[in-house]
């Protein structure tokens, strides 16, 4: 019988740690089969954040690199300028790529630096148990915004796939959602393509996940994907922000 | 060995590293460093190599753990206060076995401090500087040849024990020019790196390039691992030069820069009769214990002259376990003690004053 579904070679065959219904899974996996399509497996190299996603060292099966908070922009600056033949990737939570490491995200993409950068948008820190983050809605309950981010006091989310389209070296931006089917599918070509544009040498590309967290934001996982779609999307539009494959002057 | 040459003593750290097999390097803008970056800046394209201007030393230090990551001889280089910000990134370079070698151009501080040469980094160098337990090989040359031979010795021996090494200089060492001449382009060997993160190509398991072990027993057990090999850099690598200790009633101890001024001092207090001895710390760590062991209960005592407040006295203090008086001089923010100033502090440490 011919196996309709089963986990990409590039994605270890061990238990993740997520919680229940967080869709960081779901994002791993999109990476695993872009690697395995690409047939890059055995020239990627991976940096992990400090984050939830601390642990993807171990989850993805390519050489793999734990980098400080906030600096896996600049530590895939340094394996890609060694080995230019590499295809090397980060993969980073909102706090860790758009506060800590705002300064690396930002030349990395300036650069031009030719490294593809999957970003999860949950609009939390996840991993310190559910604090602001620069992604933070506006009225959003966290920890240390227990009345409701306050934009005179604790100021406006971030919007990084708008605040990069500003930048002269980035290739390739799109933000998706793993929110529903159709999005996923969406999510999936947007990393597929990012990888790509990798391997054509276009320079940095960017794929913002927006990604739920239901253990900090208190709700169900579905409640959690119904916040996301209702809250996320209208004030993060879906989209491609920068394409420079379809520009004409390309 | 090259023939002779006349170099700048940033230069020629520059072009010793590029020698040693080191072709990438990753820096930010600092004074007085600045000749070893604008080096690196024209040759390293020449070389196929890389020059990156980072936008920060946080940004240029990771690089350099993304590059020593993929297996590559690499380097960066600052001052002081950029140096305070690349401490993160030491202690997880530190924290993941891998070699890298960094320059601190020490200018005088805290804060902005000066830009003028000082010495008042010693403990950040040497007793951690970055959180964790851990040790850097810091090397302290004191003259532009002793600066090209100890790069080419620095790649190797931080390949050999998989450690960042730091390479301590000042200013006046950094801008001050001397006939130098290289080792041999092919004495270079850089040693395979199985652990190098440079894609599996399908060929062997995946590595992992990391400092986190969630799990106590485990990180204490990478913890011990690492003081195994510290042992053996202690072991082995203790690099020092003894001056005139045959005869001597009294030691200076001194290292970089001021010690080349010690030594006037000593050619001075000799002349009057006063049998003075140096003993200079070539590598920091490993601290050259031994040597103040060995004086400790035959001299009348032993003055320690830094540039700072008083840093690597401390280490002197504990060598020679109270075995024999230890005195302090130092001028510090970027003074330079004189010799008239070294040969005073130590007639009134010999008068008992
Ligand atoms: C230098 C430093 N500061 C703070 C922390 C603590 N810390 C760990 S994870 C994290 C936030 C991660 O949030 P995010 O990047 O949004 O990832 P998520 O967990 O939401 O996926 C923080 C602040 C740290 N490990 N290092
Ligand atoms: S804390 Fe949130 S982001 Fe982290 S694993 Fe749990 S649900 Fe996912
Ligand atoms: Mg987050």
């Amino acid at each position: 019988m011919e196996k309709v579904f089963e986990r990409p070679k590039s994605l270890s065959d061990i238990p993740l740690h997520y919680c229940p219904g967080c869709t960081h899974g779901i994002i791993h996996r999109l990476v695993a089969q872009a690697i395995d399509e690409l047939g890059i497996e055995g020239k990627t190299v991976g940096v992990a954040p400090v984050g939830c996603a601390v642990f993807a060292y171990n989850y993805f099966e390519c050489d793999m690199i734990e980098a400080s908070h906030g600096r896996a922009p600049a530590v895939a600056t340094g394996v890609k300028r060694a080995l230019p033949e590499n295809v090397v990737f980060t993969y980073q939570g909102d706090g860790d790529l758009a506060a800590i490491g705002t300064a690396e995200t930002v030349h990395a993409a300036s650069r031009g630096e030719n490294i593809t950068v999957i970003f999860v948008n949950n609009a939390i820190y996840g991993m310190t148990g559910g604090q602001m983050a620069p992604t933070t809605l506006e009225g959003q309950v966290t920890q240390t915004s227990p009345y409701g981010r306050d934009l005179k006091t604790q100021g406006h989310p971030v919007k990084v796939c708008e605040l990069l389209s500003n930048t002269g070296g980035a290739a390739y931006l799109e933000r998706v959602s793993v929110d529903s089917v159709p999005n996923i599918k969406k999510a999936k070509a947007a990393i597929k393509k990012a990888f790509q544009y990798q391997i054509e040498g276009r320079g940095f590309s960017l794929v913002e996940v927006l990604s739920t967290c239901p253990t900090n934001w208190g709700l169900s996982p579905e409640e959690a994907v119904k916040w996301l779609r209702e809250n996320m999307i209208p004030f993060y539009p879906l989209g491609v922000y920068k394409d420079k494959g379809a520009e004409n002057n390309d | 060995m090259s023939e002779k040459v006349l170099m700048k003593g940033n230069e020629a750290l520059a072009e010793a590293a590029i020698r040693s097999g080191c072709k990438m390097f990753f820096g930010y803008p600092i004074t007085p460093q600045t000749e070893l970056a604008a080096y690196m800046a024209k040759k390293m394209p020449k070389i196929d190599g890389v020059f990156l201007q980072a936008e920060s030393e946080v940004a240029a230090i990771n690089m350099v753990y993304g590059a020593a990551s993929a297996g590559k001889r690499v380097m960066t280089s600052s001052s002081s206060p950029g140096v305070s910000l690349k401490q993160e990134g030491i202690s997880y370079i530190a924290g993941s076995d891998l070699p890298c070698v960094i320059v601190n151009i020490v200018r005088g501080g805290p804060g902005l401090g000066g830009i003028q040469p000082a010495q008042s980094d010693y403990f950040q160098a040497v007793k951690g500087g970055g959180h964790g337990d851990y040790n850097l090989i810091v090397l302290a040359p004191s003259s532009i040849q002793e600066i090209v031979d100890i790069v080419h010795d620095a790649f190797d021996i931080a390949d050999k024990y998989r450690m960042p090494v730091m390479i301590m200089g000042d200013g006046m060492l950094g801008q001050m020019m001397e006939p130098i001449s290289f080792p041999d382009a092919d004495e270079v060997k850089i040693p395979e790196k199985p652990y190098a993160t440079n894609g599996t190509q399908l060929k062997r398991k995946k590595n992992i390039v990391n400092s986190l072990y969630i799990e106590p027993s485990e990180l204490e057990k990478m913890v011990f691992e690492r003081y195994e090999r510290y042992k053996k850099v202690e072991e082995n690598e203790v690099r020092v030069e003894e001056y005139k200790l045959d005869d001597a009633e009294y030691v200076i101890a001194a290292y970089g820069t001021i010690a080349r001024v010690a030594k006037t001092a000593i050619e001075k207090l000799r002349a009057d009769g006063v049998k003075v001895g140096l003993i200079r710390p070539i590598t920091l760590w490993p601290f050259p214990k031994a040597s103040f062991e060995n004086v400790a209960g035959k001299v009348k005592g032993i003055l320690t002259v830094e540039m700072s407040m008083g840093q690597m006295v401390e280490d002197v203090r504990l060598s020679v376990n109270g075995k024999c008086p230890v005195d302090f001089y130092g001028r510090t923010g970027g003074m330079i003690p004189t010799p008239d100033e070294i040969c005073a502090a130590l007639l009134k440490m010999k008068e008992g004053k």
